[in-house]
């Protein structure tokens, strides 16, 4: 029976249904990190009544989610407003799959892991578009129409920051990347291209739309922003769309320039978690410390700063590279 | 003007990692969160909840009031009011009816009046406190009370004489 199963097909639906749990799961814990860290910041317990320090209230919000209405607005283009959602949470199975976890614990390797992933997410701002405009909301399509000129702007320095990576290595592979580097933090590519870390980070907050590049869902102005018509799991699915880009950006972040798997002791997947997680804080810590930008500033960040450095960055690296 | 720029933005970075610093040693420092049902804010003084009655200093059972009327006449809500016994020595010569003359300028031989009963409609009181302010003996004072709750409106009228009592009762436990 098992014999008439082509292996790869095992193997990706095997690792398909971990990565939907892994995805789930993750978007519990953060959920409740995120709460916990604005919280302590804030000198509140954060979620601390559903279960011991509140640590079952994630688990008790999805469940209110999946527990409400699916509702569509009146003049909404019903097909696309509820294709959005899935569009939104599928490419994210994709990207997992060529995530290398540890030396053993890879779905797939591929030699175009890494334009695979740049692809795949970049898919995200379609559903954001699809979701703004049909949801016949004049805040859903002013905020999908931000994160498009914010994607397409923080689109060119991503993919800038990750060309020297890409030319010290060689490679697309994410796990000859990783590998590539040594066990030590001096070894890492962080320690060789600082400048194309910060602006891969930073461009990773604007294209996950994290603060303080949350434009497209800015509360004090756009209510909501794309999903401000969106109910139950039809926000969950966003919602969890938003926490796999996260946890994808640090992934990616992790293996590019911290290294991936390895670490100084003991090279495993618990270093890349470990990696990733403290990639995750920062980020949720940049969310609780600074105010949104406005959006000139937005684009003033990306075009006057970010672009010129990153070529002038990738420039240097070229020569360096060539002598 | 592109050093001045330059600075300008290194400054602007700068402050991002003050601005870091901030919120982590904010995140590092103790809550400062009151579980309320299972814990209670420790001090409740400089709290102004309804006003009550000040015991007098001789008599903790007895309160300070002269039943002047001074606060029933400020009081923009009228929410007070008080009754008091008329003076008994020269109860034939006096004349007026309520006794507020008599109560803001005592006489030496006079008796101070008994004050009966001291109401007050905590529904429409705005907490101006300008009874507190006006009484010239110093007989009204804020009360603490902040977990005050009733179902209906006639949990909020005080009679605030008895108040006073029960609350020397317990002290004297």
């Amino acid at each position: 029976m098992m014999d008439a199963i082509p292996t790869p097909v095992i193997v990706i639906s095997v690792g398909l249904a971990a990565t939907l749990a892994f995805i789930g799961l993750n978007a519990l814990v953060l959920v409740y990190l995120e709460r916990k860290v604005a919280g302590f910041i804030q000198r509140r317990p954060g979620p601390y009544e559903v279960g011991p320090q509140g640590i079952l209230q994630p688990v008790a919000d999805a469940l209110k989610l999946v527990g409400k209405q699916l509702f569509t607005p009146r003049g909404a283009d019903g097909i696309l407003y509820w294709l959005a959602p899935m569009i939104s949470i599928a490419p994210t199975l994709v990207c997992f799959l060529v995530i290398p976890f540890g030396p053993h614990l890879q779905i797939i390797n591929s030699n175009v892991g890494l334009i695979l992933i740049l692809a795949f997410t970049g898919v995200n701002v379609l559903a954001l578009c699809i979701a703004g405009w049909s949801s016949q909301n004049k805040f859903a399509l002013l905020g999908a129409a931000r994160d498009i000129s914010q994607s397409v702007a923080y689109e060119i320095p991503l993919l800038l920051s990750v060309l020297p990576i890409i030319f010290i290595t060689g490679s697309f592979n994410l796990f000859d990347i990783a590998s590539r580097q040594g066990a030590w933090p001096w070894q890492w590519y962080v320690t060789y291209q600082p400048v194309a870390f910060v602006i891969f980070f930073i461009c990773a907050l604007a294209e996950t739309n994290r603060n303080p590049f949350d434009l497209p869902e800015a509360e004090s102005e756009l209510t909501a922003g794309f999903h401000t018509e969106y109910s139950g799991m039809g926000f969950g699915m966003f919602f969890l769309a938003e926490y796999a880009y996260m946890v994808i950006a640090s992934c990616v972040t992790a293996i590019l320039f911290l290294g991936g798997f390895q670490g100084p002791v003991a090279s495993g997947w618990w270093w890349f978690l470990a990696k990733v997680y403290i990639l995750l804080l920062i980020i949720i810590w940049i969310r609780w410390t600074y105010p949104r930008v406005r959006f000139d500033q937005l684009l003033n960040i990306c075009w006057k700063w970010l672009i010129p450095l990153a070529v002038l960055n990738l420039l240097v690296t070229l020569l360096v590279i060539a002598l | 003007m592109i050093v001045q720029k330059f600075r300008d933005t290194l400054m602007g970075l700068w402050s991002l990692l003050v601005g870091l610093k901030v919120t982590a040693v904010n995140f590092a420092s103790p809550e400062v969160t009151v579980h309320y049902p299972r814990q209670v804010v420790p001090s409740l003084e400089g709290y102004r909840g309804h006003i009550e009655l000040v015991p007098s200093s001789d008599n903790p059972q007895k309160s300070r009031c002269i039943a002047c009327n001074t606060c029933v006449r400020t009081c923009p809500g009228a929410c007070i009011s008080l009754t008091a016994s008329k003076p008994k020595k020269k109860e034939a010569e006096s004349k007026d009816s309520a006794g507020s003359e008599s109560g803001e300028k005592p006489k030496a031989k006079k008796e101070k009046p008994e004050l009966e009963s001291f109401v007050l409609d905590f529904n429409y009181c705005c907490l101006c406190g300008l009874c507190v302010q006006n009484c010239p003996t110093d007989a009204l004072g804020f009360s603490n009370d902040v977990y005050l709750a009733g179902t209906g409106r006639q949990d909020f009228v005080f009679d605030l004489l008895a108040r006073l009592q029960s609350q020397s009762a317990k002290t004297e436990q």
